[in-house]
């Protein structure tokens, strides 16, 4: 294919305008270690952790920047660490519109609500509502300020990838430019282009799984309005501008408005701004001034690959899996697919750990997606029911929820994204603290905690970590070339509740996205090097 | 918490008398949502995860 490049989208943010890069001209193609495919959220968080581990990474785009409509708006407190962890989090807490608390509506009357953080003491809120524009140009700027540092990540606007040609030790590929195609070669080719992957379909990879037969409305309006920033969910609304409907607030005085319209609509018909304006007019009254700022109708599927490793070209985030909006586990998981990939290739880059512990990352995200998969296809089946008696249930759920309490937990109008807990796969050991919390076991990513001035997870990841807690660890020892470094702690009462439990102290082997490999009561060198070993594969 | 399988209903005629006539009056898409605010109640007495998935596959004829 070498057809000449053509504009998908428009690019709000021209972040990375087309520069003929020296590779273009070398007589034989240039050979990179790492090459990431598509400048969305996921493959700038890959490129920016892989950059900051002091490796040199290419990422190519099709597109110059940023492209328009607020599309993921949700971001989750586990992205919100991740971006922190990588220099890019304070500027999305600081420009994003917290929000921890979703009502859902029946008709007129509120049927549930739900409170998704109601513990202080940590750094980041459950979630932030902050359109993808500025979440993608926040990472794109954290990566100009590491490069500033020294870092090597390469964005390489206009850079379309036509071909690939899997090998044994890498992947060769042919880009095309304005100026014409040009070859590359690199160790790893990261996709992470999306649901339609055009890397997918070029290696005659299948994504298999469900249709929804829905279409959604999406309207951003612009107003100022002083509903509070909680997320609103009706079910059957009694304004009849869909047959479910959303409204959650974004920064810069933007409303996220959602519509479900139904399967046999004139998309072209409903996208016209009277059609569109005459649904928000319901919902909003006649009397509220509103300038549509982004409209656009989805439908959704949910599926995966079977495997998101193939040989050399790993897939993360929607080229891998995709996933029905309602619970935002769509970026949100792909920014933690780049973070569980990031620390095993640089482990593999420096020669330290083998090509096998990818296949971790394959085993601990393919049941992240499952997991995604399942809670999304749950609350589309409660949101579209598939069959009369689906349907029978969901409104005998909606009916009884006004009056009784016990039906409310069963209204689904989407569970939003927490992270999922590796615990029971291979790598991880028993659970050997009697009486420690289930939120930090083995599996599970390290709960935040107030720590001096600043929050616990602040001086933990990017290498192995031990925690002792009550208890003493070393403060740094070099395992097979992996450095392991000690931080030592005395339990405050937040600290007991996340990390003791009932125990008096405690030891925490941790690995580098903050995930706790094992936990003990005491130090035992033998038992940290034997853990290490094991979820290193060795 | 183990289904029940045997006679458990204190009145049993009365019980049976008593579901009959709740339906009546109803077309048939009023007795559907009927029976599932029904079962919808009655499972959250049991509440059991345990029970409730052994109650369904009882009646499924398993």
């Amino acid at each position: 294919m070498t057809a000449p490049l053509t504009d998908r989208y428009a690019v709000t943010h021209r972040l990375y305008p087309y520069r003929r890069s020296a590779d273009q001209d070398a007589a034989e193609p240039a050979r990179h270690p790492v090459v990431v495919v598509g400048g969305g959220p996921v493959g700038l968080v890959t490129a920016l952790d892989l950059g900051l581990k002091g490796h040199r990474v290419v990422l190519l785009d099709d597109h110059e920047g940023v492209g328009t409509g607020s599309r993921a708006i949700c971001f989750s407190k586990r992205t919100l660490e991740i971006c922190h962890r990588l220099g890019a989090g304070e500027q999305m807490l600081d420009k994003g519109v917290v929000w921890s608390r979703g009502r859902v509506f029946h008709d007129r009357d509120e049927i549930y609500a739900f409170d998704l953080l109601p513990e202080a003491g940590h750094r980041h809120p459950a979630f932030i509502n902050l359109s993808q524009i500025d979440f993608e140009r926040f990472l794109a700027e954290a990566i100009a300020r590491a490069n500033a540092e020294g870092a090597q990540i390469e964005l390489r606007g206009r850079n379309r990838v036509d071909a690939v040609d899997p090998r044994a030790d890498g992947v060769s590929f042919d880009v095309m430019t304005p100026e014409g195609p040009y070859q590359m070669e690199a160790d790893w080719l990261i996709a992470c282009d999306g649901a339609r992957s055009p890397v997918r379909d070029m290696l005659g990879l299948g994504f298999e799984g469900r249709v929804f037969e829905d279409n959604f409305l999406i309207a951003d309006v612009r107003m100022t309005a002083d509903f509070p920033t909680e997320r609103w969910f009706w079910f059957e609304p009694w304004f009849k501008s869909g047959a479910s409907a959303l409204l959650h607030k974004q920064p810069d005085d933007i409303w996220r408005i959602d519509f479900q319209l139904g399967w046999d609509i004139d998309r072209e018909e409903e996208l016209k701004e009277d059609n569109v304006r005459a649904r928000v007019d319901a919902m909003l009254g006649p009397d509220v001034a509103y300038k549509l700022d982004w409209t656009s109708i989805y439908t959704f599927q949910c599926r995966r690959m079977d495997a998101f490793v193939q040989g050399r070209v790993v897939f993360a985030g929607d080229s891998a899996h995709q996933v029905s909006p309602f619970g935002a586990r769509g970026a949100n998981s792909g920014v933690q697919d780049a973070e569980n990939l990031a620390w095993r290739l640089d482990l593999i880059l420096r020669g330290v750990a083998g090509e096998t512990l990818m296949q971790g990352y394959n085993r601990e995200r393919v049941m992240a997606a499952d997991e995604n998969i399942l809670n999304s296809t749950r609350a589309t089946d409660f949101l579209t029911p598939k069959s009369a008696v689906s349907r029978t249930f969901r409104d005998a759920v909606l009916h009884l929820a006004s009056d009784h309490a016990f039906a409310r937990p069963l209204v689904n109008s989407g569970r939003l994204s927490v992270p999922c807990v590796y615990g029971r796969l291979p790598g991880f050991g028993a659970d050997a603290l009697e009486g420690g919390p289930d939120r930090s076991r083995p599996g599970a990513p390290c709960p935040d905690a107030p720590r001096g001035e600043g929050y616990l997870l602040d001086g933990i990841g990017d290498g192995f970590q031990l925690l002792g807690i009550n208890a003493f660890v070393p403060d740094a020892f070099d395992l097979d070339g992996i450095a392991v470094t000690g931080l030592q702690l005395e339990a405050d009462a937040d600290i007991k509740a996340r990390y003791l439990g009932v125990a008096d102290h405690a030891v925490y082997l941790i690995r580098p996205d903050q995930h706790v490999v094992a936990r003990w009561p005491v130090y035992s060198a033998e038992a940290v090097i034997a853990a290490i070993r094991a979820h290193l594969g060795r | 918490m183990a289904l029940v399988l045997t006679p458990n209903i204190d009145n049993p005629d009365g019980f049976y008398d008593a579901l009959v006539q709740a339906h009546e009056g109803l077309n048939a898409d009023e007795s559907a949502a009927f029976n599932a605010r029904l079962i919808l109640i009655l499972a959250n007495q049991v509440g059991n995860e345990e029970t409730l998935r052994a109650a369904l596959k009882t009646a499924q004829g398993a």
